[in-house]
């Protein structure tokens, strides 16, 4: 079992993100996190869903998302080149006496302080989910009150372009029920 | 042209070809029954039950292959359904079901008969919509029909408002043609799994095809056989492939997996090749995956890619329509004739431990298997659908009731639906009218959807509808024997008097509780005008052999036990025993393989010499 990293393009329509929710419990596959947003095509959302699965249950799941009728490409990122990317905001603790080092480690993890007041600083720390893990061990100590994670997003390096081939989209407007639904966001 | 919603569906339905449709009004639907009285040439059969409907336009589906069409109301007009729309899912029929909804406004509220019926059904379709505009219905529809009977096919649902099918909205059949950017219903294999394939035959000793029921939905039971006579190969069916390749095929085995004929499922596990084609290595076909067929190679032909490697690891997919893919790869196919692999399978067939009910003792009690076989040869020279349900009468029907014709035999396979078949034979008899239908069903099952008598009556259509009672939830009783120790735990079941049921609802209805009667109760039945139903009063404790039990090994069968081994009964002789037509020139036969044959007849009688004392005991074992 390995995490497998996948980037679904889907049509913008309500309920998608129920079909595709609804196949990883349907097939029992478990989640480890789902991202949505818009992509530089009108009506097309991006997903990037992360499971635990084999290889050979990774094929499935790629099979299973292509058989839904709103899925318009699939690609698995897992054994290409990518960047994989997340955003944490870490409310932790500080005392006068450990603002500093914890100033000091959000600067080693390139974050930024994004709020502080006299007994808390809010902290943003964009990177992979190892890093955003390894941040939230190393502030642990200090006290962390909240934490919030968005879930990766993922996008191939360089020439790897996973949109080469765009998919293609619904162009005809105001007939299809996709304009009565409002865009699907996180 | 401006029309209201309710007018576009039935003018979207009338433009697909849709002759009938199966359904039941409700507060939600009912702007699309008003304006039904004005397309006459759609033809409504008002439903006891919505999941009736379902199951009428999935045997109308089965036996036409065409799109079944059901209509029900919202809430529970729409959760009656969901059975139904499962049982097509499993087993990929193609039905369109249209479901009203409250008003748009409306959603969300908790209104009065309000349900999320594209939420509840989600995972039992192909696909839904729910529409909220009339200007969206039509594309809908087209789009739902496309998607039912394309690809791999199955259910649709539309879920309409009650103000989308109120209002109006410009109809343009043209403008509303499918856009599914999304929607892969076919695909097309690489040559070189071709090449790959054709080589893994080609190299075979004991290659063996089987056939499922996508050779039925593509309609290639001559090119399948067209493979089988180049190549010898043997071929073995599915529940649901059973009538893909006709029984009296010198090729055709018999049906596989856990009632499957034992030699079939032998050969499965001795197979060095096997070639499956539009089946998907259902856990009954297959028993235990760590045991099945290990020394054998796969090639997987399906229309579907999430079957490839779903259960069975294959060596080469050929993902694809069949019709395509056999076209293909027939040309690369070498002659062959792989005499010694016959010659091991026949061997095993000679031990017919299925085909020994042909010759149960008369004991006095009627068996269901003598029920079903003298059912089959008495109407084997008419044009015959049988629609069974669930449970031992399945399996019973599957063995002994010999399909010539490609669906002839309807059947709840995948979910395994009680009370599917009443309701789906009276949908297949609207597909066929020219055909027999019979319906073979338990009496469990039968109570579960008997309601429909009245549809069949109202409607004056004829189904035959042969109950196999034996106060048992059967099949359920009959795991209870093997493994809960006979603890009969809610399967012991009584019913009404179904002879006076069938009167009730003005039709006839017969008895039958000796095998000397079934002949003339067929009979009568045949030349009887409307529905008849048939109470065939059965063995109560019979049991379907062979048996593989759930999770072993498909060669670890249970037998029938030998003291069991059936004598001739008087009543067998006086059946002429009918020689199944050769579809296949005898000079091409591999082997001598035809199934029913003198020598197999009289078998039985010189064990009945070897064992002639056991007989009065046998007949009195229950």
């Amino acid at each position: 079992m390995a995490k497998h990293t996948f980037i679904a393009y889907v049509e913008d329509v309500p309920g998608v993100l129920n079909r595709i929710a609804s196949l990883f419990r349907r097939r029992n596959f478990n989640i480890d996190s789902l991202t949505v947003g818009r992509t530089e095509q009108p009506g097309v959302s991006r997903m990037t869903v992360v499971v635990e699965a084999t290889d050979a249950g990774a094929r499935i799941v790629e099979a299973n998302l292509y058989k839904l009728v709103n899925v318009l490409r699939v690609d698995d990122l897992t054994h290409k080149s990518a960047l994989m990317r997340e955003l944490g905001l870490v409310k932790v603790k500080v005392t006068p006496q450990s603002r500093s080092e914890v100033l000091q480690l959000v600067d080693v993890f390139r974050a930024r302080v994004v709020d502080v007041d006299e007994l808390i600083l809010v902290i943003e720390v964009t990177g992979t989910p190892e890093k955003i893990s390894k941040f939230e061990l190393v502030l642990r100590p200090y006290g962390i009150t909240e934490i919030v994670r968005t879930g990766v997003v993922a996008m191939a390096r360089g020439h790897e372009l996973i949109s080469s081939a765009p998919p293609t989209v619904r162009t005809e407007g105001g007939h299809g029920h996709d304009d009565s639904g409002v865009s699907m966001s996180v | 042209m401006k029309l209201t919603g309710a007018e576009i569906i039935w003018e979207c339905l009338a433009k697909e070809g849709v002759d009938v449709v199966f359904g039941y009004p409700g507060g939600a639907i009912l702007p699309t029954y008003d304006a039904m009285t004005k397309y006459p040439q759609i033809h409504h059969v008002l439903v006891r039950h919505e999941q009736g409907a379902t199951h009428m336009a999935d045997g109308y589906a089965r036996a036409s292959g065409k799109v079944g069409v059901a209509i029900a109301t919202s809430g529970p007009g729409a959760t009656n359904m969901v059975t139904g729309i499962a049982t097509a899912m499993m087993d990929s029929s193609p039905i369109v079901c249209i479901t009203g909804q409250v008003g748009s406004k409306a959603i969300g509220t908790d209104a009065f008969q309000e349900t999320d019926v594209t939420g509840v059904t989600l995972p039992v379709t192909k696909h839904n919509y729910l529409v909220t505009k009339p200007g969206d219905i039509a594309r809908a529809i087209r789009e739902a029909f496309y998607i039912a009977k394309s690809g791999r096919p199955g259910p649709v649902l539309v879920d309409i408002t009650k103000d989308a099918q109120q209002l109006t909205a410009e109809f343009d059949w043209e403008a509303a043609a499918p856009r599914l950017p999304g929607y892969r219903p076919s695909y097309h294999a690489p040559a070189s799994e071709f090449a790959r394939a054709a080589e893994l035959i080609n190299s075979a000793k004991r290659p063996l095809i089987l056939a499922g029921q996508g050779i039925l939905k593509s309609g290639t039971t001559a090119e399948v056989l067209k493979l089988a006579k180049t190549a010898g190969i043997p071929i073995t069916t599915t529940l649901l492939g059973i009538g893909a390749i006709p029984a009296s095929s010198e090729y055709n085995l018999g049906m596989m997996g856990m009632h499957g004929e034992a030699w079939v499922n032998v050969a499965i596990q001795e197979a060095d090749l096997l070639i499956a084609l539009g089946m998907r290595f259902d856990d009954r076909v297959t028993g235990n995956l760590k045991t099945y067929a290990v020394n054998a190679k796969k090639i997987h032909v399906d229309i579907d890619p999430t079957e490839i490697n779903k259960n069975v690891p294959v060596d080469c997919a050929l993902i694809g329509d069949l019709r395509e893919v056999l076209a293909l790869i027939q040309p690369q196919i070498k002659k062959a004739t792989h005499e010694e692999w016959w010659a091991l399978i026949n061997a095993e067939r000679g031990d017919a431990a299925v085909r020994d009910i042909q010759s149960l003792p008369d004991s006095g009690n009627l068996y269901a298997a003598h029920v079903i076989n003298d059912l089959w040869r008495l109407t084997q020279k008419r044009d015959t659908i049988v629609v069974t349900d669930v449970g031992q009468h399945q399996m019973w029907e599957a063995q002994y009731f010999r399909h010539e014709k490609p669906r002839s035999l309807i059947t709840s396979g995948g979910l395994g639906t009680m009370g599917f078949a009443l309701p789906a034979a009276i949908g297949a008899k609207f597909a066929c009218p020219e055909k027999d239908v019979w319906v073979v069903v338990g009496d469990g099952g039968f109570q579960m959807t008997s309601c429909e008598l009245a549809t069949a009556e109202q409607e004056g259509i004829k189904v035959n509808v042969a109950i196999i009672n034996n106060s048992f939830l059967g099949m359920v009783r009959q795991w209870q024997e093997f493994f809960y120790d006979k603890r009969y735990a809610a399967t012991p079941m009584t019913g009404p008097d179904f002879v006076k049921l069938a009167e009730a609802y003005r039709l006839k209805g017969l008895r039958c509780n000796k095998r000397s009667d079934v002949k003339t109760t067929v009979e009568q039945t045949l030349a009887a005008k409307g529905t008849v139903v048939i109470d065939f009063v059965v063995e109560k404790e019979d049991t379907v052999f062979p048996m593989v039990p759930a999770g072993a090994a498909l060669d670890k069968m249970i037998r029938r036990p030998k003291q069991d081994v059936m004598l001739e009964s008087g009543s067998d002789k006086d059946w002429e025993m009918p020689v199944p037509p050769a579809i296949a020139p005898a000079a091409e036969a591999p082997a001598k393989v035809a199934v029913v044959t003198k020598a197999k007849v009289t078998k039985p009688v010189a064990k009945k010499a070897a064992a002639p004392v056991a007989k009065a005991k046998k007949t009195s074992r229950r």
